[in-house]
C-alpha cells in the first residue's frame, strides 16, 4: 500500500516575511507517503505560517512546493484541494449556522469527482452530500449526524467534521494544525486512534503542535521549527522530551517554578452554589462552591469549554450571576459591579488581553490607569493629572520590564508578551486582595511565561490570594497549591497540588472519576 | 512634567499633526481638482469658478464675515458628530437635533416674553432659550443612544428615522401652531424672537455673531473635555473599546446615552445658536443638509476639534462663495456638494489618497460596524 | 423567520386595513376597501422590497450597505434621465425609452454600488462611512445635474424640464375577468361582482411591482438552495472558512454588492418612471434606510425582508386611502389623518422593531468586516 519512501510533499526553501517579521527563513520540509511527520515548535515559531503556505492560504516571498515530485504554483487553497491536500485550522473553518452537510459541500457543492464546474446557480443536492458523508464517516467510526447544526456539536465532534471534509475532498495529505488544544486528554487519544486509522488507509499527516508528549507518542518523524527556521530533526524512539525541549526553545527549560510551600492564612474569595449562564443563555457555572484563602494559588484546570470563562467573568463583575452568592475579603459583592470588585481589592488578569485588559490604540500610559483614573492621584476634580500618569506608567515600564521606547507608544504595537506585561503591571501593582489570572500565558513566548509566573508566585507569599484559571496542565500544576477540576460547569474534584499525577488530572477534566 | 518627556511629547505630537493634516489637506486639492475637471465637462470654467469661490468666501470684509457665518453651525454640528466618534457612535442625526433645537429656541424667544407679558432682559431671556434648545436636542440625541445602550439597536438607522420623525414634527409646528400669524406670511415660518433672545452682532454692520466667538469655544471645550478629563477619559474608553471599558469599572450604557446626548446638544446649540444669532426666527427646510455637511466635516477634521474648526471654515468658505461664483460663472452652487462628497470620499478612502500620493498608514481607527440587528 | 414575526406582521397590517375600513365603511363596501389598501400596499412597498432585496445580497455577503438611500436616488435620476433623453433627443418612443431608463437606472444603482464594493472590499473603509459616501455623492450629484441640466439655459434641454414620456403601464391580469365570469355562472350576485372588483384592482400593477415579488421568492430560493446562495452566506458568516475551500472572498462579495446595486437602482427606477414622471431632488425621502430596517427586521432573509416591506408599505397606504374618505373623519380625530401624523407610523415602526423586542435578530457573522487574510 503506502510506499514509506515515496515523497508526497515537499517545501524547498520557503520563506515568508511578515510586517517586521521573518516568518520562515529558508525552511525545507517534506512528507512521506502514509506517515505522520510532527511539525514541532513554540508558539510563533512559523510553524502555522508554514503550513498556511503549503495550503495555498499565504504565497511565499521564496522557495517552491513540490507535490509527488512535481513543483505546483500555489494561488489559493483552490489548487491545494487539487493536488490532494487537506487541513484541519486550529481554528475550526466551520459555519456554525450551516450543517453538517452544507458545511462539507461547501466549495464543492455537487459531484466534484464529475463536475469540477458547474453553474452558479445549481441546486444543492443536500441529500446526495449527506449519503456521502454519512458513507465517510461510517468508515472511520466518527458518527456524524450531517444534518446537525455544526454550532450544536461538542468541539470533538466539530474537528472530525473538519477531517470529513477534507477526505471529502479526496485528500490523501493532511494537515492537521495544533489538532489537540482543544481537547481533553481521552478525546487526544481518540483523535490519535483516528489518525492511526487514516495512516492505515495510506494517508499522509502533518501533525503540528508544541506539545512534547504527544509527539512521542504518535509521529514517525519530527521537525523542530525555531524563530522561523527548521532546528533540528528526530525519530521518537530515540529522543526524548528533554531533547525536543531543548530543541524546540534553544536552551534548557525550566519546567517548574521555584517556590516556596505555601502559607495560607484567612479565607479571601468564598463563593457558594455559584450559577452562571453563558452569553447565549446556556447554564455555564452549575452550583460551584469553592475558597481561595490568602498566601495560596488555587489552580482552576479544565478543558477550555468547560464555564471556565464564565466563572472568571463572573467573578470580576461582567456578567450576571443567576444564583449563589461571592464573599470578598468578608463582605457580599454578589453582583456587584466591577468597579465595587476592584475597590475591595480584586486584580483581574482577564482571558482575552486584546479584547477585555487592553484599550490597543491608547498609549501604554493610558493604558496603565486603566482601571485607576478615577482615583486620585491620576483624578483631580475631574480633571486627569497627566504628570502623575507619566510618573506612574514609567514606574511600572521599569518594575515590569515591558520593552517599549516610551510610555506613549500604542499598547497594538507590543508584542503579545509585553502587553500582557503591562496588563500584569498595572493589576498587581494597586492594593489587591485576590488576583484572578485567567489564562496568563497563552500565546507567550517562554521568556515571558517565566517572568509571569514569577510574578503570581510572588504576589502569593506576598500574602494575596490567587486563582489561577488555566488549560495549560503544565501551567496548572507548576504554579497551584491546591487544584480544582471544572467540567461541564461544575467542579468535580479539589486535590492537592503535591499529591495529583499529571494523567490523573487529565481524567478528571474528561469526566471520568479515576478510582472508579 | 519632568523636562525629557516634554520635548518626547513634543516631537512626537508635532510629527502626528503634520502626518495627520496631510491626508486631509491632499484629498481637498485632489477633490479640487476632480470637481473642476467636472465643471469643465459641463462647459465651465473650472479657473473662473474657483476664484469667484475665493472672492466670494474671503474677497472682502463682508465676504469673511458671511463664511465665519456660515461656519458657526457648521462647528457646533462638526463637533455634535465628532465627539460621537469619539465615543464610538455614529451620529446621523444632527439634521433633526438641529432643526429641534433651532424649533424650540424659535419657541421659547418670541413665546416666553409674550406669556410672561413684559420685555424680559437679554441676560435672563437669552440663556433660557438657548438652554431650551440645547435641552431638546440633548433628549433627541440621548434616545437613540439609550436604545443603543440598552436595546442594542444600532444608532445609525435610529437617529435617521429620528431625523425623519423630527422633520414631521416641525413641519407640523410651522405650519399649524407656531406658524408666523403675520397676514402677509406665506412661508411656513416662525416669529421674530424677542430683542431679549437674540445673540449681538460682533461688529455694527456685518453680520457675524458672537455665536462664532462661542463656536470657536465650544470647540476648545470638548477638545478639554475629551482628552483632559476623566469623563473625556470615558467617553474615548468606551468608544476604543467597550469590552475593556466595561471590565474597567466604567458604566457603559450610561456614557454611551450620555454621549449621545451631548452630541445631540452640540446639534442642538447649531440650530439655537442660528435663531438667537442669525436669523430671529426658523424656517422649514432652512436647515437641511447640515446633518450630513457635519459628518463630512468632523470626518475631515478627523474627530478632532481643531480639524473641525478647519474643516468647518473651509466648508462655510465653499457654501458662502459658491453663490459669488454661481453669479460670476453660472456654474450651478450644486457643485459644491459635489466637491463636498469627493473629499468626504477620498478622506473616508484615504488608502485612495495614500496610494495616489504614496503616504504612510499611520494612527488610530475608529470602528463603527459592529454588526446590526438586536 | 419565526412564527411570532409573521404574526407581528399580520397584526400591524391587519391594524392599519382595520383602520381605513372603520372609517370608510360607511362610503364603500369593507372588501372594495380592503382590495384598494391591499392594491396600494403592494406598490408602495415595491422600493422598499427592492431596497430590501440590495440589503439582502449585500449584507448576506458580509458588506453593510447604508448607501442603498443613495443608489436609489442617483438611479431615480439618472434612469429619469436616460429615459427623456431618449424621447426628446433621439425621439424614441415612450415605452422604449422609459425601458431604456429603467436598463439606465439598474446600471446607475450598480455603478454605485461598485464604488461601495470598492471602498468597503478594497480600501477596506468603513462600511457605514463609505455609505454615508454614497449617500452625499448621490444627493450632490443629483441636486448639480437636475439644476444644471433643467435650469441652465445653455444645456442640451435649454433650461427647461422637458416633457417625460409618462410613467410605465399596468400590466392587469385577468383576475378581474375571472371572477365576473364565474359570478356569471353562479347567479350574478352583488357581492359577488364588487369581489371581482374589488381582488381584480390587486392584480392591476405596474411591471417593477411585480418584478419585485417574483424577485423575493426567487432570491429566497437562490440564498438557499442554489451553491451561489450558499457561497454567498459563507462569505458573510466566516470569510476565512470559504476561502480556505477555495472560494474567492473578495470576488464573491464584490458580484453581490453589484448585483445589490442593480435591485437598488430598479427601486430608483420605481419612482421616476413606474410612479411619477418627474424627478425631485431628496425624493427616495428614506426609503432606503426603511428598506434596511425591512431586512433587519426580516432576519436577513427576502420572504421576511418583503413582508416587513408590506408593513411598511400598508402604513403608507393607510395614509393614502384616508384621503378618500376625508369627509368622514370626525372633526377630533383629524389630526390623526394629518401626514405629519400618520406618516410617522413606519419611522417609529422602525424604531420599535430594532429594539428586538419583536424577537431578536442574527446578523451574518461578518456583517461590516472587511476580509483580511
Amino acid at each position: 500500500m503506502a510506499d514509506s519512501n515515496k515523497i508526497v510533499l515537499e517545501a524547498r526553501g520557503i520563506t515568508k516575511k511578515f510586517p517586521g517579521v521573518l516568518a520562515n527563513d529558508n525552511v525545507d520540509f517534506d512528507l512521506r507517503e502514509g506517515e505522520v511527520h510532527a511539525l514541532l515548535g513554540e508558539n510563533g515559531a512559523g510553524k502555522s505560517t508554514l503550513m498556511n503556505i503549503l495550503y495555498g492560504l499565504y504565497k511565499p516571498d521564496g522557495g517552491e512546493i513540490l507535490v509527488n515530485g512535481q513543483p505546483i504554483s500555489m494561488h489559493s487553497p483552490k489548487d491545494a484541494i487539487t493536488h490532494g491536500i487537506g487541513m484541519v485550522h486550529q481554528h475550526f473553518m466551520l459555519i456554525p449556522v450551516f450543517t453538517v452537510a452544507e458545511n462539507i459541500m461547501l466549495g464543492s457543492e455537487t459531484d466534484h469527482r464529475t463536475k469540477p464546474s458547474e453553474s452558479p446557480l445549481s441546486i444543492l443536492d443536500r441529500e446526495e452530500v449527506s449519503r456521502l458523508v454519512s458513507k465517510l464517516s461510517d468508515k472511520y467510526g466518527f458518527k456524524i449526524d450531517p444534518h446537525s447544526l455544526v454550532g450544536d456539536l461538542p468541539v470533538g465532534v466539530q474537528q472530525r467534521v473538519e477531517i470529513v471534509k477534507a477526505l471529502y475532498r479526496k485528500a490523501s495529505i493532511l494537515i492537521l494544525d495544533e489538532p489537540t488544544a482543544v481537547l481533553t486528554p481521552q478525546e487526544a487519544d481518540d483523535l490519535f486512534q483516528i489518525i492511526r486509522e487514516l495512516k492505515k488507509q495510506g494517508v499522509s499527516i502533518i501533525f503540528i503542535t508544541h506539545k512534547l508528549r504527544e509527539v512521542l507518542a504518535i509521529a514517525d518523524r519530527i521537525t523542530v521549527m525555531r524563530a522561523g527556521k527548521v532546528v533540528g530533526s528526530a525519530i521518537p524512539s530515540e529522543s526524548d522530551e528533554h531533547l525536543l525541549a531543548t530543541m524546540m526553545v534553544g536552551r534548557e527549560v525550566i519546567l517548574t517554578v521555584d517556590k516556596q510551600p505555601a502559607t495560607p492564612k484567612e479565607t479571601i474569595l468564598s463563593v457558594r452554589d455559584l450559577n452562571v449562564s453563558d452569553q447565549r443563555g446556556l447554564h455555564a457555572v452549575r452550583n460551584l462552591s469553592f475558597e481561595v484563602k490568602a498566601g495560596e494559588i488555587l489552580g482552576i484546570a479544565g478543558v477550555q469549554g468547560n464555564g471556565q470563562t464564565e466563572l472568571a467573568e463572573a467573578l470580576s463583575g461582567l456578567l450576571r450571576i443567576d444564583g449563589g452568592n461571592i464573599e470578598l475579603d468578608g463582605k457580599n459583592l454578589t453582583n456587584a459591579t466591577p468597579r465595587q470588585l476592584t475597590n475591595n481589592g480584586l486584580a483581574n488578569i482577564p482571558e482575552d488581553r486584546q479584547k477585555h485588559g487592553l484599550v490597543l490604540s491608547y498609549t501604554i500610559a493610558d493604558n496603565t490607569i486603566l482601571c485607576d483614573y478615577y482615583q486620585a492621584p491620576f483624578n483631580k476634580n475631574g480633571v486627569l493629572q497627566q504628570g502623575e500618569i507619566d510618573r506612574y506608567s514609567r514606574r511600572l515600564i521599569s518594575e515590569f520590564d515591558v520593552r517599549t521606547p516610551s510610555p506613549y507608544v500604542s499598547a497594538g504595537k507590543l508584542s503579545g508578551g509585553n502587553q500582557q506585561k503591562v496588563i500584569v503591571a498595572r493589576e498587581l501593582s494597586r492594593n489587591v486582595k485576590l488576583v484572578i489570572a485567567s489564562q496568563p500565558t497563552r500565546g507567550l513566548d517562554v521568556g515571558s511565561i517565566e517572568y509571569i509566573h514569577n510574578q503570581i508566585v510572588q504576589m502569593r507569599d506576598r500574602g494575596v490570594a490567587v486563582l489561577l484559571i488555566s488549560a495549560e496542565l503544565d501551567e496548572i500544576l507548576a504554579l497551584s497549591d491546591r487544584i480544582s477540576v471544572m467540567y461541564r460547569g461544575e467542579i468535580v474534584t479539589t486535590v492537592d497540588a503535591k499529591s495529583i499525577s499529571k494523567e490523573k488530572l487529565g481524567l478528571w477534566m474528561a469526566g471520568i472519576h479515576p478510582d472508579n | 512634567m519632568s523636562e525629557p518627556v516634554e520635548k518626547e511629547n513634543k516631537g512626537q505630537a508635532l510629527k502626528s499633526v503634520l502626518n495627520s493634516l496631510m491626508v486631509p489637506a491632499l484629498a481637498i486639492i485632489t477633490a479640487t481638482i476632480v470637481g473642476g475637471i467636472v465643471i469643465a465637462v459641463v462647459g465651465g470654467n473650472p479657473f473662473a469658478a474657483y476664484s469667484g469661490l475665493l472672492q466670494g468666501a474671503f474677497g472682502s470684509v463682508k465676504a469673511i464675515s458671511e463664511t465665519a457665518v456660515w461656519a458657526t453651525p457648521y462647528i457646533f454640528a462638526g463637533l455634535a458628530v465628532a465627539l460621537a466618534f469619539k465615543g464610538g457612535l455614529f451620529n446621523i442625526g444632527g439634521e433633526g437635533q438641529l432643526a429641534l433645537g433651532a424649533t424650540t429656541a424659535a419657541f421659547v424667544g418670541y413665546a416666553l416674553p409674550a406669556w410672561v407679558g413684559y420685555e424680559m432682559p437679554t441676560i435672563v431671556l437669552l440663556p433660557i432659550t438657548i438652554g431650551a434648545g440645547i435641552m431638546v436636542g440633548f433628549i433627541w440625541g440621548a434616545i437613540p443612544g439609550a436604545l443603543k445602550a440598552f436595546t442594542g439597536a444600532h444608532e445609525v438607522i435610529n437617529t435617521i428615522m429620528m431625523n425623519y420623525i423630527a422633520l414631521n414634527i416641525v413641519s407640523f409646528l410651522m405650519n399649524g401652531p407656531i406658524k408666523d400669524k403675520d397676514p402677509l406670511n406665506v412661508i411656513a415660518r416662525s416669529p421674530l424672537i424677542a430683542e431679549g433672545a437674540r445673540i449681538a452682532p460682533i461688529f455694527d454692520n456685518l453680520r457675524v455673531h458672537w455665536g462664532f466667538v462661542l463656536a470657536l469655544l465650544a470647540a476648545a471645550f470638548v477638545w478639554w473635555l475629551l482628552w483632559k478629563t476623566t469623563l473625556g477619559y470615558e467617553i474615548r474608553t468606551v468608544g476604543a473599546n467597550p469590552d475593556a471599558a466595561k471590565y474597567a469599572g466604567i458604566n457603559v450604557k450610561k456614557i454611551m446615552t450620555f454621549t449621545m446626548g451631548l452630541s445631540g446638544l452640540l446639534a442642538g446649540l447649531a440650530g439655537t445658536i442660528e435663531v438667537t444669532g442669525l436669523n430671529y426666527r426658523h424656517e422649514l427646510g432652512f436647515s437641511s443638509g447640515y446633518g450630513f455637511d457635519a459628518i463630512a466635516i468632523a470626518l475631515l477634521g478627523k474627530n478632532h476639534p481643531g480639524g473641525v474648526v478647519m474643516a468647518a471654515i473651509l466648508f462655510a468658505a465653499m457654501r458662502n462663495g459658491a453663490t459669488r461664483m454661481q453669479f460670476l460663472t453660472q456654474i450651478p452652487v450644486d457643485i459644491i456638494s459635489v466637491i463636498q462628497a469627493l473629499i468626504l470620499l477620498f478622506i473616508a478612502a484615504d488608502s485612495i489618497i495614500r496610494y495616489i500620493y504614496r503616504v504612510r498608514q499611520s494612527g488610530e481607527k475608529v470602528v463603527l460596524t459592529r454588526g446590526w440587528g438586536g | 423567520m419565526d412564527w411570532k414575526r409573521f404574526s407581528f406582521i399580520g397584526v400591524i397590517i391587519a391594524v392599519l386595513f382595520g383602520t381605513v375600513v372603520l372609517v370608510g365603511y360607511k362610503a364603500e363596501p369593507p372588501i372594495l376597501i380592503i382590495g384598494s389598501m391591499l392594491a396600494t400596499t403592494i406598490a408602495v412597498a415595491t422600493p422598499l422590497s427592492l431596497g430590501a432585496l440590495s440589503g439582502v445580497f449585500c449584507e448576506r455577503s458580509g458588506v453593510v450597505n447604508i448607501g442603498i438611500e443613495g443608489m436609489m436616488l442617483a438611479a431615480a435620476f439618472f434612469g429619469w434621465l436616460g429615459s427623456i433623453y431618449m424621447n426628446t433627443i433621439f425621439g424614441f418612443p415612450a415605452l422604449p425609452s422609459l425601458l431604456i431608463g429603467v436598463l439606465v437606472a439598474i446600471l446607475t444603482g450598480g455603478l454605485f454600488a461598485l464604488l461601495h464594493a470598492w471602498l468597503s472590499i478594497t480600501f477596506k473603509v468603513d462600511q457605514i462611512i463609505g455609505g454615508t459616501v454614497i449617500n452625499i455623492l448621490a444627493v450632490g450629484i443629483t441636486g448639480f445635474l437636475n439644476r444644471q441640466l433643467f435650469f441652465d439655459k445653455n444645456s442640451i434641454f435649454q433650461g427647461n424640464v422637458p416633457h417625460a414620456p409618462g410613467v410605465l403601464p399596468i400590466i392587469v391580469f385577468p383576475v378581474k375577468n375571472f371572477i365576473e365570469w364565474i359570478c356569471g355562472l353562479t347567479g350574478e350576485s352583488e357581492a359577488c361582482y364588487i369581489t371581482a372588483n374589488a381582488f381584480g384592482k390587486v392584480f392591476e400593477q405596474k411591471p417593477i411591482a411585480i418584478f419585485a415579488i417574483i424577485f423575493v421568492f426567487v432570491t429566497h430560493y437562490i440564498l438557499f438552495n442554489t451553491r451561489w446562495g450558499l457561497r454567498m452566506r459563507a462569505v458573510g458568516e466566516h470569510p476565512k472558512a470559504a476561502d480556505t475551500v477555495g472560494i474567492n472572498v473578495i470576488r464573491t462579495r464584490y458580484i453581490n454588492v453589484v448585483i445589490g446595486g442593480f435591485f437598488a437602482g430598479l427601486a430608483g427606477a420605481y419612482f421616476t418612471l413606474e410612479s411619477v414622471p418627474s424627478f425631485e431632488p431628496l425624493m427616495t425621502n428614506g426609503r432606503g434606510f426603511i428598506s434596511l430596517a425591512a431586512v433587519i427586521f426580516g432576519n436577513w432573509t427576502p420572504i421576511g425582508a418583503w413582508a416587513a416591506s408590506l408593513v411598511f408599505g400598508a402604513s403608507q397606504a393607510l395614509q393614502i386611502n384616508l384621503q378618500f374618505f376625508r369627509e368622514l373623519i370626525p372633526a377630533e380625530w383629524a389630526f390623526f389623518q394629518n401626514s405629519y401624523a400618520v406618516g410617522q407610523i413606519p419611522y417609529i415602526l422602525t424604531m420599535i422593531i430594532l429594539t428586538g423586542i419583536i424577537g431578536k435578530t442574527t446578523s451574518p457573522a461578518a456583517n461590516g468586516q472587511p476580509y483580511d487574510k
